[in-house]
């Protein structure tokens, strides 16, 4: 290789490495202009010196990226221990224990979690064949049906209870009522949560599928699998943690539940009141301080279902 | 034998049209192209995995073109190999006789010749998760093949593998061949892999299979 450095020929633009004095300043890296050798070779000083500033500039913006984002994620955070520290500021240990005691307290907590129960694995045994199929299957209207479950999730509570409560004033849904009592009654309760919470679920179980590669149910279908087989001996466990997710998620949907429940079950205690309607008729007779024990009771009921559930959900996945 | 007669592919914008390609009965076949030429969609055609728009596939003699991936009797390795995450290396080999449901003891015993045969024995209570590239190829052959079918189809099976275990699965896949009547086709862009294991090698390019002879293929200057 010569030591002069060797100029781009007459009338062509060298556009991968242009060597004009400001273009070969701002390069990072001097070795490879160095290799080529197309940049008179500056002094050894002056090529360090650069160098060593861009690093530290490098990580000294790191730093700052990172304390930005700590600084995010740690105001979200003070604002919920903030939120469930003034509820826990507000009542005392005395309410809290005379709501364990209350039958009504007692009834809304039990038909919470049943309710949130069925309705769970209600969401799942629906969402899940519908998450496969949005996910697998290409068939002429799936945008349509894509955009439709999206009206679950983005209609206001209140309007949902509405719809439903019509819905069972209809000629089909009075035939409906003569068989089960549905409105003002538990099933009520458990239609106007599955109808949001299995939503969810099975945007949930979409993703999951989407995630999940083909290719194995593919393997397996040479191996002697028919489709349904390939389901339920692969694709199935391996979305085993989606499963969990969209559980975890439409049963904590449905515990918060509360406008359709309103609406179309009412909150006659002893009869339809779960424990948000509780909180809400607390709160409507200036109770704040019993509102406020019944909606800790809420707080930690969800938290110790969530990490049992995640506990049992994990369990020998190797993740825990 | 494995005949293709004419096939045509359409996925998306890519297409491959008129592919005719045969590989006698007992024969390696390998096929060589570019990455992108196609040679995965005609292995997935065979399988049953995509759908022909013409043409007709034939496998040991038998027309499969309207027979189901599970119906076809070939044995399928993947380029990503595709194991289960799920299931034991034990699982992976029994698999497709458990589908076929044979009996239980037949699975076991069928399960330890085969991985005796591939030197996974001592694998065969781990997962698929944290196995080496060679290890996890031999667990996809041992699936692919625990059944006994009669072709067998391979995906680039040694471009992720280090030298030392390519060799290993050169010789593998060598002794695979004698130990019974199976007709391979074999995918790969590599030519030093192709000469050294093809009895017929075909070469796929812009979109059309040409039919060369394993000294033929060997440039003048001996590339």
């Amino acid at each position: 290789m010569s030591e002069e450095p060797v100029q781009p020929q007459k009338g062509t633009v060298p556009f991968l490495w242009p060597t004009t004095p400001t273009n070969a300043a701002r390069r990072c890296p001097v070795v490879p202009a160095a290799k080529i050798g197309t940049v008179p070779q500056p002094p050894a000083a002056e090529t360090a010196l650069p160098d060593r500033s861009a690093g530290r500039v490098e990580r000294s913006f790191d730093g700052l990226f990172l304390i930005g984002l700590s600084t995010l994620l740690g105001s979200y955070i003070a604002l919920i221990a903030a939120i469930l520290t003034a509820l826990g500021a507000f009542t005392s240990p005395a309410y809290v224990l005379a709501a364990v005691q209350s039958e009504d307290v007692r009834f809304a907590l039990r038909l919470s979690l049943l309710s949130c129960t069925f309705t769970t694995f209600l969401a799942l045994w629906v969402a899940i064949p519908a998450g496969y199929v949005l996910s697998r299957c290409n068939f002429p209207g799936r945008n349509l049906v894509d955009a439709m479950l999206d009206i679950p999730i983005v209609l206001p509570p209140l309007v949902i209870g509405l719809g439903l409560l019509v819905l069972f004033q209809t000629p089909l849904g009075r035939a409906v009522e003569r068989i089960i009592p549905v409105t003002f009654a538990v099933p009520s309760i458990i239609l106007a949560q599955f109808t949001v919470a299995c939503a969810f679920a099975v945007r949930t179980m979409r993703v999951t599928f989407d995630q999940i590669s083909p290719r194995t149910e593919q393997v397996a279908m040479t191996l002697g699998c028919s489709r349904c087989q390939a389901f339920w001996r692969i694709t199935l466990p391996e979305a085993r943690r989606g499963v969990l997710t969209a559980a975890t998620l439409a049963w904590a949907r449905a515990l918060g539940e509360f406008g359709p429940i309103l609406v179309f079950s009412g909150a006659t205690r002893l009869r339809t009141e779960v424990l948000p309607t509780t909180v809400f008729l607390e709160l409507s007779t200036g109770n704040i301080e019993v509102a406020a024990a019944v909606s800790l009771m809420m707080v930690v009921t969800a938290l110790v279902v969530l990490i049992l559930a995640r506990l049992f959900g994990l369990r020998g996945t190797g993740l825990l | 034998m494995i005949s293709l007669n004419q096939i045509s592919v359409h996925q998306g914008g890519f297409s491959l049209r008129n592919i005719t390609l045969d590989v006698p009965g007992g024969a390696y076949g390998v096929l060589m192209g570019r990455t992108g030429s196609g040679k995965t969609t005609i292995l997935e055609a065979i399988c049953g995995l995509r759908p022909i728009a013409a043409g007709s596939v034939r496998l040991m003699g038998r027309d499969v073109t309207g027979l189901k991936p599970a119906a076809r009797g070939v044995g399928y390795v993947p380029q990503d190999m595709a194991l289960f995450s799920t299931l034991t290396v034990r699982d992976h080999l029994a698999f497709s006789l458990v589908v076929r449901r044979w009996g239980r003891a037949a699975v076991e015993a069928r399960v330890e010749q085969m991985a005796e045969f591939l030197g996974i024995s001592h694998l065969l209570d781990r997962k698929p998760h944290g196995l080496s590239g060679g290890e996890s190829q031999r667990v996809a052959l041992g699936r692919a093949l625990a059944a006994q079918p009669e072709v067998l189809l391979l995906d680039e099976p040694l471009s992720a593998l280090d030298e030392d275990t390519r060799g290993e699965m050169h010789a593998l896949l060598r002794a695979i061949r004698l130990q019974g009547p199976l007709t391979v086709l074999h995918v790969t862009h590599n030519r030093a892999e192709a000469e050294s294991l093809a009895d017929r090698l075909f070469e796929i390019r812009d979109g059309s299979i040409q039919h060369v002879s394993p000294c033929l293929a060997r440039g003048p200057n001996g590339t």
